[in-house]
Formats: structure tokens, sequence, C-alpha cells
């Protein structure tokens, strides 16, 4: 009770403080730069000069600190040893690319990267497709976009159930050993089987981010114009070349969109390999690596560098949304 | 046109069909745990929840009356009773050892030691003979196999919310998501408004910065940012994940607000800059309210964002009683208590309520927002 009520006491402060400073510090910056008198011209200048800093202050600052800051930072480290204090030069990185561990991991990113973005974007443009074409359609949408409100490790206690095993001659308990007793009358450790378990575990996501790419491209889907449906229907097009052949063609840019979206998401996937397996059985990735370096191995010289490994693997898309932005403004 | 009006009947029925084949396979992982929640613990062990409206058999293992209770027949001591106590039930096997717990059919008389024989019938009623009195303070023990109606109960709940503390975590969880929520739009609602209608040098490339900043990876803030609190005191305290939550979150807010507010119309703006108004009353009293749809969008991104959250809340606080949030606690319910799925269960429900309702009450204001954010940068 006592942290909620230091909660809220925050919010008040922090709000207040928030309101203050903007309020405040534009009010000081129209007492020294009065608006009227002999220089009101240069003065309603120099105000507007500044007044923007003034706006974007503490945002710029937080950023900064946040976000920009640690980059240099992780670089600086990754060229230094466990504690941060001595300088090794490339030795991390030799280190690096002779680990079993990374390469394992890197690996087993690399196969999330291909399975998850297209797994997700393709169910969300089949449910998108369906479900604008029924009746009963919106409801549909909500229920298959509800994972994306569920945790990671939420989620991922859902689907351990499902992958449960409980051992030679004991009822299973978890849907897919049933299923599998079922049909083949034996029941196995799923979750231990390299490389399915990886499989297994991009599952979880693909669950969670199918929602996503379905309200998205069935926006798109929306926003194409009727005549060129028409017009293909004129002509005698079955409903699949219309899909196919007038309706993907026209979306490209937000199937795009949706694709690196989720690519940055998985890139970054952690929650579900350590709540799930924790890297065992052959199911590392890059976050979950870096984590285990952080925590466990208490080197930040090599959790660094494995940090700036996604950071690296993140960059491409970087400069291709901000050249995106850069055009769509001009 | 027959022809025609055929095949168009037969796809609506193939694409009503493969919704609902859809639809099932999203919602079963979920409903499975929700239904398990519910369950009594050993039902959940012995049976698929896909059967917990069916009865199930069930082992169970009692101890008879105290042998205080014996009655001296014509030289034969007895102890009896029922199993189900003063409910009604049906055994269909019993056993006297744990090594054969149903190595009885009712009816039949089980073999004791020191020459002491049981017999359980059908309806629950036990006898247990024996030549000699019968001695020591406790019962025997009885195992027997039942058919047990299905049993629905909120035990699991109860359990968990106050002797597995979620319910404090619950509180924790409030703690860090309320401020991690409000703080970063009001900061970046000023920094979007100055991005989107304040001429200055620099801002398309602020504005490039933030699109940049919005993919990096939160792997690289984590041990520059912990030496950085430690070094100012704020390591494992609530103040230090706050900020922190509010600094990785800014870049989507700007970006958010940003266009949006560069959406707001021109005229507006221009004229209520004619009449003589500062950018601060025309941030405060026209730009705001305008621009609510997307303040609340963001604001439910932040708060899904921030609940759920499991990463920044491990390395910025503590996983001591009064830190430890609700994704930290189910994670380690999943080390400690992995084969209990009734605690598990009911831990995940507990943990996934609050951004359920969320998600489903103002789903209007996440799919605006979703929409913004995306469909534009194609």
């Amino acid at each position: 009770m006592e942290q909620v009520l230091m909660a809220v006491a925050t919010i008040l402060v922090g709000v207040f403080g928030c309101v203050l400073y903007f309020y405040l510090s534009n009010q000081v910056l129209d007492a020294i730069f009065p608006g009227r008198g002999p220089n009101a011209g240069r003065n309603i200048n120099t105000a507007s000069a500044i007044r923007p800093w003034l706006f974007m202050g503490p945002a710029i600052l937080l950023l900064s600190v946040y976000l920009v800051y640690p980059v240099f930072n992780s670089l600086w480290l990754s060229f230094h040893d466990a504690t941060g204090d001595n300088f090794v030069g490339v030795d991390n990185y030799v280190w690096l690319f002779g680990d079993e561990k990374f390469l394992e991991s890197f690996r087993n990113n690399m196969m999330w990267l291909v399975v998850v973005p297209a797994a997700s974007t393709g169910f969300g443009l089949l449910a998108a497709a369906l479900t604008d074409r029924i009746r009963w359609g919106n409801f549909a949408k909500s229920l298959i976009f509800m994972p994306m409100a569920i945790s990671f490790v939420g989620a991922s206690v859902i689907w351990k159930f499902i992958y449960d095993y409980r051992g030679e001659g004991v009822t299973e308990i978890g849907l897919l050993n049933a299923i599998a007793v079922a049909l083949s009358g034996v029941a196995k450790g799923w979750i231990t089987i390299e490389p399915l378990n990886s499989f297994l575990l991009m599952v979880v996501l693909i669950w969670i981010q199918t929602g996503f790419a379905m309200v998205i491209l069935s926006a798109a889907l929306r926003g194409i114009p009727e005549e060129t449906i028409e017009a293909a229907v004129i002509d005698g097009a079955s409903p699949l070349q219309i899909f196919f052949r007038i309706k993907v063609p026209q979306i490209w840019g937000t199937i795009a969109v949706v694709w690196t979206t989720i690519t940055i998401l998985v890139l970054k996937v952690f929650d579900i390999v350590l709540a799930m397996t924790n890297g065992q059985w052959g199911t590392q990735v890059l976050a979950n690596l870096m984590f285990d370096w952080m925590f466990r191995g208490s080197d930040s010289g090599r959790a660094s560098t494995v940090a700036l490994v996604i950071m690296v693997l993140v960059t491409p898309i970087m400069i291709w949304n901000i050249r995106n932005a850069r055009r769509e403004m001009q | 046109m027959d022809s025609i009006a055929g095949t168009r009947s037969q796809l609506v029925w193939v694409v009503n069909i493969s919704v609902i084949f859809l639809v099932v396979l999203w919602i079963v992982p979920t409903g499975g745990l929700l239904v398990s929640s519910f369950r009594d613990r050993d039902q959940i062990a012995v049976s698929g929840w896909w059967t917990s409206m069916l009865s199930s058999e069930a082992n169970v293992r009692i101890r008879s009356e105290a042998p205080d209770t014996q009655v001296d027949e014509n030289g034969i001591y007895v102890i009896s009773g029922n199993v189900f106590g003063d409910e009604s039930g049906e055994v269909i096997a019993f056993g006297t050892s744990s090594r054969a717990p149903t190595a009885y059919l009712p009816g039949e008389h089980g073999e004791m030691s020191k020459g002491r024989t049981m017999v359980v019938e059908a309806n629950g009623d036990y006898r247990i003979e024996s030549p000699e009195p019968h001695s020591g303070s406790r019962g025997s023990r009885i195992f027997f196999r039942t058919i047990e109606p299905p049993r629905f109960t909120l035990e699991n709940y109860e359990k968990v919310i106050f002797a597995e503390r979620l319910g404090q975590s619950f509180l924790n969880t409030f703690a860090v998501t309320i401020p991690a929520t409000v703080i970063p739009i009001l900061v970046a609602a000023f920094a979007a408004y100055a991005l989107a209608w304040m001429e200055f040098p620099g801002r398309a490339i602020l504005i490039a910065a933030v699109v940049g900043l919005l993919v990096v990876p939160l792997q690289l803030a984590f041990i520059p940012l912990l030496k950085l609190h430690n070094s100012i005191g704020i390591g494992k305290e609530y103040l230090g994940i706050w900020l922190a939550h509010t600094g990785f979150g800014l870049p989507l807010a700007i970006y958010l607000l940003r266009n949006y507010i560069a959406g707001l119309p021109r005229e507006i703006i221009e004229s209520a800059r004619v009449d003589g108004a500062t950018d601060f009353d025309i941030f405060r009293r026209i730009v705001l309210p305008l621009s609510f749809p997307a303040l609340a969008s963001f604001a439910i991104f932040q708060f899904l964002w921030v609940w759920n959250d499991l990463l920044v809340a491990t390395v910025f606080l503590g996983n001591n009683e009064q830190q430890l949030v609700m994704t930290g606690r189910l994670r380690e319910l999943l080390g400690s208590r992995g084969g209990d799925w009734e605690i598990l269960a009911a831990s995940a429900f507990v943990s996934i309520a609050v951004p359920l309702v969320v998600f489903f009450s103002l789903q209007r204001f996440l799919v605006r927002g979703l929409l913004s954010g995306s469909v534009k940068g194609g």
C-alpha cells in the first residue's frame, strides 16, 4: 500500500513539477525578453528562437541520458574487461566469435528472424483478409488481437502448460501431449527436443504478434481504392486472384512496416526464452545471453559486446526507418 | 447466375469456418489456463483441462478413525466408519498400502499387518477387524479410488494472492506503472508540439533522431544506466525505474504525438497566433485538448508495456517483497513451482487481468495509435 501512496505522490510531484517547469521557464523567458518596449521586435525573435528548446529540454535530456549515452558507453565498455576498469582491446570481440554459446544464440536469433516475422505477417494478412468479409469480423479480430495485451511471461506460462510433459505412464495434462498420445500413443518432453523447441518458443511470439499484424494490415486493406477491385471483378478475376494480384501489391509498403516492426521485436526477444527454457537445450538467444553475462557472469565487457551485436543487427532497419520518415516529411 | 450465387455462398461458408478455426486456435491456449485456474488442485494433476466438465477418477488417501473408537465384537476388535465422512461418493477400488492403493474391489477383504483385515464397501463404509486390540493413537491409512464430480473453486486465487504474496506484487506493479505512464506523456507532449509547430534550426535532424531512437535495443542501455543509477544512489529504487521507463518510452511518445499534432488544422493554430496567443497558451488551450485521442493511445501503449515488462524491472528493481513486480513473481513461480499448475494458472490470470480489462475497454484507442504509428510509415 505504501508504494501506491508513494506512486500517487510521485505523480502529483512529477506532473506538478513538469507543469511548473514549463510554465515558469516560459514566464522567465517572457520576462527577460518582453514582447513590448523599444526592442520588442528583436526580443520576440530571440524569445521564439529559445522557446522550442525550453519545450524540448526535458525530453532531450532524458533521451540523451537514457538512450544516446548508453550507446557510446557500451561501445567503450566493450573494449574493457569484466569490471570496466582495464582496456583489453578487441579481446571481447575475439572471444565473442569463438564462443559456442554466442554462435548458438546468433544462429537461433537468425532462425527467429526468418520464421516469426514471416509467420506473424502471413497469419495476420490471412486473418485480416478473412475477418473483413464476415459480419462478426470485429469480434473475431479482437479475440485474435487479445494476446497483445498479455505479458510475455504470462504467455510463456500459457504455452508452457500446453507443452507440459508429466513423464511416462501418467495421464498427460498438456494439450500437445494429449494430442500426441491420441495420434501416436507417445508423449514427449517437447521443450527439451532440439531444434524443435526453438520453434515451439517462436510459436508463442507468433501467437502474440499476429494480432498486431492483422490490425494494421486490415486497415491497409480497407484503404485500397474500390475502383481497382471493381475493375478486376468486372474483368472476371477470382477472389484469390483479386487478393494476390490486386490487393497485396497495393499494401506492400504496410507489409514492409509490419515486417520490420516485428523483426525489431524479435531481435530483442528475451522474456519468452528466459521464462520457458532459460536458454537451455540449445534455445539461447542474444538478448538472454547478454542478460546472462550481465547478471550471472557479472562481465560488463562481454555483456556490452553482445548488446552491441543486437544494435548492429537493428541498424539497417533504423536507417531505413529514418529515410522513410524524412521522405514523408518533405 | 445460379452458379455464381452458389459459389458465393460456398465461399462465405469457407470464410466463416476458417475464421472460426483461427479464433479457436487463438483462444484455446488462454482458455485452457483460465479453466485450469478454477480447477481443484488434485484434479489438475490427474486430468487434462478439456475433461474438466466430466467426472474424473482420483486416488485418495485418508486415515481411519482412531483406535480408541474400536468396538469389541465377541473377541474381534473393529474400527468402522465411512471414507467419505458425511458426504457421499462411490469407491471403485481400495488398498491397504501405498504400494498397491487399488488392490481390492469393494467388498473384498484386504490384508493388513498383524493379521488384520480391511473391507471397504462401494458406498464408502469400511471395517477394520483385528484379533488383537488396535493400538497406537492414529488410525490406519486407507487408500481408495473414487469417481469425483467436476469441482471448481476460487481457492487457487485465494492461495496465490495471499500465501504466494501476489497481492503485494500487484501493488508494486501499480506503483511502477502509474508514474511511468503519466510522466512521459507530459514531457513528450511539449516536445512533440515544438517539433510539429515551432520553427528552429535542427528540427529535421531531431525528428530523425527520435525515429532512430525508436529501435535502439534496451539491452544496450542496462549496464551504463545501472552504473549511473548506482552512482547517484537510485540503483534499486522506484525513482530509478520511473525514470528508466520514461526515457525508454519517450521516442514512441514523441513520435506518435508529433504525427498527430502535426496533423491538426493549420488555420486554428495560425489564427491563435495572430490573436496574440503565446506558444504556451496555444499548447495548453488548443493542442492538448485536441490531441486527446493520441494521448490516450500512447497512455495505453505505455501502460501495457510497463505493466507487462519483465526486463526493465529485473534490472532496475530489487526482488525483495516491497519491489518484486508481478511479471517477476510469475517468473519466480515458474522456476520454483514448475509443476503446480493451479498456482501458475491463477497467478498468470491475476497478472494479466488488468491489461485485459484495459485492452478490451480501450481497444479503440489502441488500434488508432497503432495505425498512426505504422501505416503512415509505409
